[in-house]
């Protein structure tokens, strides 16, 4: 009898040994994302591709991590990202949600993500108020954000002599904050705000504007706007001769789908700020080789690049902890874990949730300098990682102090 | 010269301009949606999506086929037109004597899956068209610099619209027309008929909602978002301008676009909703419309 | 059940089955789901009062849902209104609106009618986007939910639907209730033939401006209650899609009948819920189900059904 209980006991021992080692974690990653309108270029099913190709990459499988995935599309709404985020949460158990293309609904979803203290990883959005006033232990903002595209593309201009600016702005929120982080740069560094018209979303006609534009004999135009109306800016600037008579476009948030959609003879010479170039490095031509491949012929965009790079920088955190249930200890592994991966080298992920890493400033090339298909930046710049992105302080940021 | 209203007249002589130009498509997007609802009776949502399906179809002759801007201008309409002609003998038809609403709402699900379809097939950030070489450049007019084809554009519009109002108004085809709108039986007794003209005239709109998106594939970005929000700011137009009236929806087509124009300067937030201040005023003050009957 | 009383034995029958599902569904179905199903079945209720029953067709009545919503939402997280008041703010707002709206628009008939709506409805939309406390595409997040009577915390779902379930239950029968009075078959008598109507002393034009305030009213506190249950108002309120879902719900339940509008929530959101992950392609499918009504279904689901046995619903 006793020697049986000595056997049981033994087996009982052994079998709380050998379970840690092959005890499986779970995750479940959620991409929200924009499948239907303005964004789906630039992030939609392509962030989904990069997700996965992140997991694969990891290896998640050798390591004893089952991952699964659920996405889907947001429409732009914050009511109807929010009810998904929610449902996401409570009822699929869901762990992580990636992406976000749109303000608005980042800023639910945050919030959303931080009650249930899950993990949010943004890619898509823009609004610098998630590491700002709103920012949460629970959600890591890779990107970029609008103080990093001012900060970037409005700094470069002023010191090469475009010291003053009107802006187009979009009369939406993101808008007035991408025109007011621009012009506070433009402001310390000596140059002048001559002034901006706001336009209505999805504006369709920017001549008027333009013209506007041109009487205030500012040199550069800066167009804090986003999507189809930048894209249509552009292309009537183009066609009202700005930039032959003497002005320059600044494109506050451009992508390089938009440049594709644009065509190189009419986006040629445009300056803009990006955390990321499909054309950097063999890391970097090898991801889009595969991408491309899968999604398209589309190429990476930086967005589809920071979810790649945020993923697999969380399952590195979710691997040294062997858990994703408790969503701010995940964060704050990935806090504590410098970052390492191929498409954005080394950096790290600062108090307030803040990727850091390079911004590069971008000039669009000739039509005679492109030697291939989405064959479209020459890097006029790196901007250090140390002053890419707004310094901490000034963020406000509660949970920074 | 005094500036007006802080704006120096030169620059208010563009922007006027300017509006003139983005009347043209309005005006001739209008026509196309009054000529329909005169004689169907049904408000066609899906003409933002017939626009959209213009430029893109342009697009795809030039990128595919190579075939030219000009053939464009010949061809899209019909294949376009046709495409109108099948969705009225297959669903159109069966909603004559039902409520407006029915054929409102038919036509905006028809909207929805061809953007939808597009979207899927294009992507959503559109795609570029080049001008054609003939019409680049531009004019210095002193007061602006004015593009070539912005003014190609306002002359082929104004050529378009003139001809279809002549078209219904002066000639015999258009006097059949009409009097299809008012009585088909009596105009079907005289030998017409009056389901093929229907038909035609169902696919003619249609065909002009496709020369308009033509027109607009140099200017504007070729993407399936493009007709969407047009639908309804053209048929506020329809209904300012009276509906069914032809002439009405013509000249509020161009008026609005200047009276747009001038928000753009004076006001910019707001020239997305002037046209729908107007036509609540309209509405309340005359209600058939600027132009249009009560029947 | 004493509010269904004067309810022929079928209806009672069915909204018997409608309570006895609502008590039971949260513990098997999401909670948040059936809160979002159960707003919009109340928008589609208040909204087909006005189409359904009186004929008149608007097209802006995302203006009293979206604009109820940012009253409630603003209440509750700025002026810390509790529960209760906030939402009362909303359709006492959508009220005022619905008076004013309506006073102009109902002298205007048929599709004139609905034009009026949209641009009124259209310049509301305008001023949701410019007025400061709105927070522009962002919206008002992070709204309290606030507590019951002061006591009870509705942060946990299941206690909030409860509420929820209640206030639609109430908020329905009210419907029901004012279709079958004497006032409600004075509306009919206005939709089937309003020139006889007015003949028969009827002021018509009263009658209809007070079904447009009631309306507008009820659209109010759905709204209301969707901005404090998600916690979030935003521009999607306003916006003259939210007025075209209505009019999608309507017909697709069934125009005039009375189960029809929860019938065609159900099934529009359910739709939009689960086909979210289909991406693009659920604007297509919506754009089918649109297509098929029209052409095949063009009583709605209920009225179909009503049609087969012959009963009203």
């Amino acid at each position: 009898m006793k020697k049986l209980k000595n056997m049981l006991l033994g087996a009982a021992a052994l079998t709380a040994l050998a379970l840690p080692a092959a005890a499986q974690t779970n995750v479940k990653i959620g991409i929200l994302t924009d499948m239907s309108s303005l964004y789906t270029d630039l992030a939609g099913a392509g962030s989904v591709l990069a997700a996965r190709m992140a997991v694969e990459d990891f290896g998640a499988a050798a390591k004893g991590i089952k991952v699964d995935f659920v996405s889907a599309d947001h429409q732009n709404k914050a009511d109807v990202g929010s009810n998904v985020g929610r449902q996401w949460f409570d009822v699929d158990k869901v762990d992580v949600i990636v992406d976000v293309p749109n303000s608005g609904v980042a800023l639910a979803i945050n919030e959303i993500a931080k009650d249930k203290n899950k993990v949010f990883l943004v890619s898509g959005a823009a609004s610098s108020g998630l590491t700002g006033a709103a920012c949460s232990p629970n959600t890591v903002h890779w990107t970029y954000d609008t103080w990093a595209l001012a900060n970037g593309t409005g700094s470069a201009i002023v010191k090469t002599g475009g010291d003053s600016w009107f802006f187009l702005t979009a009369d939406y929120a993101f808008g007035h904050q991408l025109e007011a982080d621009t012009a506070a740069v433009v402001n310390k560094l000596g140059g002048k705000v001559l002034g901006a018209v706001r336009h209505p979303l999805n504006a369709n006609d920017f001549s008027s504007f333009l013209l506007q534009a041109q009487s205030s004999r500012a040199k550069i135009v800066g167009l804090a706007n986003a999507g189809g109306d930048t894209v249509n800016s552009i292309k009537q600037a183009a066609e009202f001769g700005i930039v032959r008579r003497g002005q320059n476009l600044a494109g506050l948030l451009v992508f390089l789908t938009d440049v594709h959609a644009l065509g190189l003879e009419t986006a040629q010479g445009l300056i803009m700020t990006e955390a990321f170039y499909w054309d950097q490095n063999d890391a970097s031509r090898a991801f889009a080789k595969r991408f491309s491949a899968a999604n398209k012929g589309i190429h990476p965009t930086m967005v589809h690049a920071g979810v790649y790079a945020s993923v697999l920088h969380y399952l590195k955190a979710v691997e040294a902890g062997k858990s994703a249930t408790d969503g701010k200890a995940v964060v704050e592994r990935m806090k504590a874990m410098p970052t390492d991966d191929p498409l954005f080298g080394k950096g790290v992920v600062r108090k307030d949730g803040r990727k850091i890493h390079d911004m590069y400033l971008f000039e669009v090339k000739k039509p005679s300098e492109s030697k291939a298909p989405w064959d479209y930046y020459k890097l006029r710049a790196t901007i250090p990682a140390a002053e890419a992105f707004r310094p901490i302080a000034d963020g406000k940021c509660p949970i920074a102090g | 010269m005094p500036d007006i209203f802080g704006i120096p007249p030169q620059a208010l002589f563009g922007q006027l301009l300017l509006g003139l130009i983005n009347g043209s498509f309005y005006a001739m997007l209008s026509l196309g949606l009054a000529i329909i609802f005169g004689l169907l009776n049904i408000i066609n949502f899906t003409h933002g999506a017939q626009y959209m399906m213009g430029a893109f179809t342009a697009w795809m002759l030039l990128n595919w086929l190579g075939i030219s801007y000009w053939w464009s201008m010949l061809i899209v309409p019909v294949v376009v037109g046709t495409f109108g002609v099948l969705i009225e003998r297959t669903m159109l038809r069966h909603l004559y004597k039902l409520d407006h609403l029915y054929g409102l709402l038919l036509t905006f699900g028809i909207a929805l899956i061809v953007q939808g379809m597009y979207r899927d097939q294009f992507g959503s950030s559109g795609l570029p068209y080049r001008i054609p070489d003939a019409l680049r450049g531009g004019t210095d007019l002193g007061f602006m610099y004015m593009p070539n084809y912005r003014g190609w554009v306002v002359a082929v519009s104004l050529v378009v619209c003139l001809t279809t109002w002549f078209v219904i108004e002066k000639t015999k085809l258009g006097a059949y027309l009409r009097a299809a709108t008012e009585n088909p039986p009596m105009v079907q007794a005289f030998g017409i008929n009056v389901p093929r003209m229907v038909t035609l005239t169902y696919g003619f709109g249609v065909g002009l909602a496709a020369f308009s998106g033509v027109l607009a594939a140099p200017i504007y970005q070729v993407s399936p978002q493009m007709g969407a929000d047009l639908i309804i700011v053209v048929f506020a137009v329809v209904v300012i301008g009276g509906m069914g009236s032809i002439m009405g929806s013509i000249v509020t087509g161009f008026g609005l676009g200047i009276i747009e124009g001038l928000t753009k300067v004076f006001y910019p937030e707001a020239s997305a909703t002037v046209i729908f201040v107007i036509m609540a005023i309209v509405l309340l003050l005359k209600p058939a419309g600027l132009f249009g009957r009560v029947r | 059940m004493s509010g269904t009383g004067g309810m022929p034995r079928h209806q009672q029958i069915l909204f018997g089955c409608m309570v006895a599902f609502l008590a039971v569904a949260p513990f098997v179905i999401y909670p948040v789901f059936l809160m979002k199903v159960l707003c919009f079945a109340l928008f589609a209720c208040a909204f087909n009062l006005l189409v359904g029953f009186v004929g008149l067709l608007s097209f802006g009545h995302a203006m009293f849902f979206g604009g109820a919503a940012y009253v409630a939402a603003h209440g509750a997280k700025v002026w810390g209104l509790p529960f209760e008041l906030a939402i009362l703010a909303g359709t006492a707002t959508s009220a005022l609106l619905g008076l004013a709206v309506g006073a102009l628009a109902i002298r205007r008939q048929g599709i004139y009618f609905s034009m009026i709506t949209l641009a009124l409805a259209q310049m509301i939309y305008f001023f949701a986007l410019q007025a400061p406390f709105t927070g522009g595409e962002d919206g008002l997040q992070k709204v309290p939910r606030g507590k019951l009577l002061g006591m009870i915390s509705l942060q946990n779902d299941l206690t909030l639907y409860f509420v929820v379930a209640a206030i639609f239950l109430a908020a329905f029968l009210a419907i029901y209730r004012i279709v079958h009075s004497p006032f409600g078959q004075v509306l009919k008598a206005i939709r089937e033939n309003e020139p006889r109507a007015i003949s028969l002393g009827y002021k018509a034009d009263q009658y209809k401006l007070a079904a447009f305030v009631l309306s507008a009213t009820l659209v109010g506190l759905a709204g209301s209650v969707k901005s404090i249950v998600f916690q979030l108002a935003s521009l999607t309120d306003v916006h003259w899609t939210m007025s075209g879902e209505a009019v999608l719900m309507t017909l697709v339940g069934g125009m005039g009948t009375i189960f029809g509008p929860i019938a065609g929530a159900v099934v529009i959101i359910t739709m939009q819920n689960y086909l979210a992950e289909l991406g693009s392609w659920v604007t297509i499918v919506q754009g089918v189900v649109f297509v098929a009504c029209v052409l095949a279904f063009r009583r709605g689901i209920v009225g179909e059904i009503a049609r087969a046995i012959r009963k009203p619903l």
